[in-house]
Parts: C-alpha cells; structure tokens; sequence
C-alpha cells in the first residue's frame, strides 16, 4: 500500500514537471504556430544563470532562484525579439528551422564560453530532502513541484480567462489577424506568449537543477524533449492537452519503471514511447487537439 | 471621414484593385457594390491594412497608408470582417471584451456591453456560450458589436448579409440603417445591391478592380441595366 502510494506521488510529480515543461512549448505554439525547440536552451540559461548567481553573488537559494526565472524570461522574450519575430509571419517550417538554428548558437555559446563540462551547484539540494507524509516518505521536492505547477495552472486559468489580453492570446490561437483588427497588438501578445513560456522555463530549470545538481551545454535537451512528446499527446496547440499529456507521460513512465521486470530496466524508454504511439493511433492529433476551425467562407 | 485616393491593391504578383478613389462623409452610409471578385474585400482589407496597396487612405485628413493594422483600428476605424470572424473558442462577452481591447476604461465598456445585451437579448443569453454555437445571424450581429465595441469613427461592414437566410438579412439592414440613424458612419460592403442601396446615401459600383459607376441610390437605382449587369440582382 505504501509503495503504490508512493508511485503514485512518484507519477504525479514527474507529471507536474512534464506538465510545466510542455506549457511552456504549448503556450508559443498557441499564439504563433512554432514549436519552440530553442526552449530546453532557455532552461540551460536558468542552470547557469543558479551557477553565476551561486559563484558570484549570493548563496540565498531564494535570490538564485528569483535570478533564474528572471534571467530565462528576458532571454525568452529577447529571443522572440531577435531571432522569432522578422520570421512571425513566414512558413511554419521557418520558424521551426529558426528554432533549431537558435537551439544550436545557444548550446555553442554555453560550449565556448562556459564550459562543455557539468558545473555543480549546490545550493538547492536542501529542496531535496525527505519527508514523511501521511506515513509515506517523499521528497520534499515532489511537493516544491506539484504545488508549483498547479499554482501555475491556476494562474494561467485565471489570467487567460479574466485579462483582457489573456482573452486575446486564446483569440489569437484562432485568428491572429483578427485580434491585430480589433487594434490589440500583435507585438504585445506575442511578447507576452513568449514571457510567460520564459517564467515557466525557469520555474522547470529550478527544479531540474535541485535535481541533477549540475548544469552543461545539454541541460535542456531531455526536458524539451519530454515536453514536445507530451504536447503531442495531449494535442499541439491545447494548454489543457500539455497539461493532460505531461501528466500522462508521468504516469506511463513510472508505471514502466514499476512494472518491468529488472532485466528489461533498460528498455523503459522504447516502452513509454511505444504506448505514447498507441495513444496517437486512436487519437492521431493527439487526446485535446483543438477543433480546426471551419469558416463559412474562405 | 474616409477619403481614398488611387488605391491599388496587391495579392502577391495579382493587382486586385487598380486606382480607384472613393469617399465617405462623416455620418454618410456608403455602399460599394459588386459582383463576386469585383474587390470589394480586397479594398477593405487595404483600407484596414491586412492587405498590400499603394495609394492614399486618409481618415479625418491624416493619412494612415503606411500605418500598422493596429494603429489604423486605434485611430478610428473598424471592421466587421468578411466570414465575421468571430472568436468561436471565446464567450460572447470575451468577444465583445476583445473588441474593446484599445479602450482603458473599464467602467464605460462593460456599459457598453451592458447596453448590446439589451439591444439583442439573444446574445445577452447567450453570454457565456461559445461564440461558436451561435447561428450565423446571431454572429454577424456579435462582429458589428464587437467592432463597435471600440468606438470607431468609421465601421467597415464586409458582406454582412452573406450566408444568411432572407428574415435575418432584412433584421441585419435594419441594424446598420439604425446605426446609421445614430450618426456611424458606414462604408458597407455588399453583393445585395437592392438592400445596400436603400439605407445608403451615395454607392460605387465596382467591377474588375474599377469603379464602373457612382452616384446616390436613385441615381444607380434608375440605371437598371447596369445594375444588373454588375450585380446579377437587379
């Protein structure tokens, strides 16, 4: 009992981290039809930005976490700005290249001038420490987690169902021409999806790092990768699918881990990809994909 | 109001409007009629800037030709697009609310929003439902409101009876004659030539990216054959 109770909690937070990682994917895609691959690069930044404000500035894990999030969301909304808006409006694929062609200039960057090697820090491991609940012994970090991301999907709700330019993002992901004619600005909503896809990207590198411990050029490339496959599952495009999937994907990959015998240990992945291709040949758009939008003259 | 001067209007390497100049008064209803490909919608869309076009569009005297969609919706005008365009993912009221979304006071537009419920009580029914599941009349009145909804000077209105049963058509004129009693000014864009003309104060016809004719209601009305010739309804 105790055990499945703690697989349970085990699921749920490897869900929660996966849920916050793919919002961050969903929540560009929504607005402007990219998948952002230079996403896991913005994580990295928040790896290193802990790393400097660790060696540099303070050991006060608040301050280095406040720093992080910080550093990722200037660097989200400066790459929207840079490299994503002169291609806003050009061919999907374009953009998708640019996102790749980001991805590799960042992860060059961090080669070069940082270090190809891991650099540890080591302020958040008191994140990290066990705790008893109900009976059951978790770590503190599952309840960081799962608490950060359902006060972060409580907000999201919030702002894009009562603000005004929350309202105009979901418009957005339907008709974007429509919303520049109604004089709302294409550059602020834009900026904001990219914002808030940055915060959200912090948040994530916070708790990667109070996990692994250390940071190198490659810090981002699993999480961004279990985002894209959960976004996928759950539905391109739906924030309740990257939700919905990055749970799931939680679930399946526990589960695995639970259920197969030692011996295929090793075959974890090929499993939970297998059952994720399963769940897109009855659902080949994915479980929420949103409804494609039939005009009555086009 | 609006005055246009030589405009052309580019799709890609096509040229769907050539030159053309039109004008609306301050409190006019303005029709520009024409049949299918004609570029009416074309012209809107330059007017409004989602579309390519050399030429002037000044509003009020101040020439918006090379200002973003943004700031053409912030200076004054607005538009009820062709298909209406309604945010269907969204309420009725998030609609309207986006339809504000240049307006700061908040107080003055949920009285406004307040005060469309009570125009069309179906829609303040309705203000929580998807504007999706309304019907296509039900829409077309939510695209007028929603543009109005930023207190434009000039209301651009493309097709609004397109699609629509004969009873809805007739509430939909109804509507726009009575914002125009009101004092908007309309530049209304239709295929309906008979309906346009008779809550308009002067009318172009377009055909082929030029304007064929000009003149008040009774002065197109009397050239029937024209008429017929370029709107196929006589």
């Amino acid at each position: 009992m105790e055990y499945v109770a703690q697989q349970v909690i085990n699921a749920l937070s490897f869900g929660a981290e996966y849920a916050l990682l793919a919002l961050g994917l969903a929540i560009v895609f929504s607005v402007m039809g990219l998948v952002n691959f230079a996403h896991g690069e913005v994580i990295a930044v928040g790896g290193y930005t802990m790393v400097a404000f660790a060696a540099l500035v303070t050991a006060n894990p608040l301050i280095i976490i406040v720093g992080a999030v910080a550093a990722t969301a200037m660097t989200s909304v400066a790459l929207e700005r840079v490299a994503f808006r002169p291609v806003r409006y050009a061919d999907p694929t374009t953009g998708l290249l640019t996102a790749f062609g980001v991805s590799i200039v960042l992860q060059n960057l961090f080669l070069l001038f940082i270090s190809p090697r891991p650099i540890a820090v080591t302020s958040l491991y008191f994140l990290d420490a066990p705790v008893m609940l109900f009976g059951v012994q978790i770590s503190s970090l599952q309840i960081f987690e799962s608490v950060t991301t359902v006060v972060v999907i409580v907000g999201l709700v919030l702002f894009l169902q009562k603000t005004t330019l929350g309202l105009a993002m979901r418009a957005a992901s339907l008709d974007f021409e429509m919303v520049r004619l109604t004089g709302i600005r294409a550059n602020r909503v834009f900026a904001l999806a990219f914002l808030i896809s940055g915060l959200l990207a912090g948040l994530a590198s916070v708790f990667i790092m109070a996990r692994r411990g250390s940071v190198d050029p490659h810090f981002g490339f699993n999480p961004v990768l279990k985002a894209f496959v959960a976004c996928v599952v759950g539905g391109f495009g739906s924030l309740p699918g990257a939700v919905l999937g990055g749970f799931l994907l939680g679930a399946v990959e526990v589960a695995m881990l639970v259920l197969l015998p030692q011996d295929y240990g090793g075959l974890k992945d090929a499993f939970v990809f297998g059952i994720i291709a399963l769940v897109l040949v009855w659902r080949p758009d994915g479980i929420l994909s949103p409804a494609r939008e039939k005009g009555d003259k086009q | 109001m609006l005055d246009i001067r030589d405009l052309h209007v580019f799709h890609g390497p096509i040229e769907a409007v050539h030159g053309i100049s039109l004008s609306v008064g301050a409190g006019q209803c303005v029709a520009l009629l024409g049949p299918n490909g004609a570029g009416k919608t074309s012209t809107i869309s330059a007017i409004c800037g989602v579309a390519q076009s050399s030429g002037t569009i000044a509003l009020e005297g101040a020439d918006l030709s090379k200002a973003s969609v943004e700031d053409r919706v912030r200076s004054g005008i607005a538009v009820s697009p062709e298909g209406r365009r309604i945010f269907s993912n969204l309420s009725v009221e998030a609609n309207l609310r986006i339809g504000a979304g240049v307006r700061p006071d908040r107080e003055n537009v949920a009285r406004d929003i307040a005060n469309w419920f009570e125009t069309f009580p179906i829609l303040g029914e309705r203000r929580t439902q998807p504007g999706g599941t309304l019907s296509g009349g039900e829409q077309q009145m939510l695209a007028i409101a929603r543009a109005l909804m930023s207190r434009p000077k000039i209301l651009l209105l493309d097709e609004p009876s397109l699609g629509l049963a004969p009873r809805i058509v007739a509430q939909v004129f109804q509507m726009i004659d009575r914002l125009r009693s009101e004092g908007m000014t309309i530049l209304l864009v239709e295929q309906n030539a008979r309906q346009a003309l008779k809550i308009s104060d002067y009318g172009y016809l377009l055909n082929n990216g030029r304007i064929q004719a000009e003149g008040t209601p009774a002065d197109l009305g009397g050239s029937k054959d024209m008429m017929a010739k370029l709107t196929g309804l006589g």
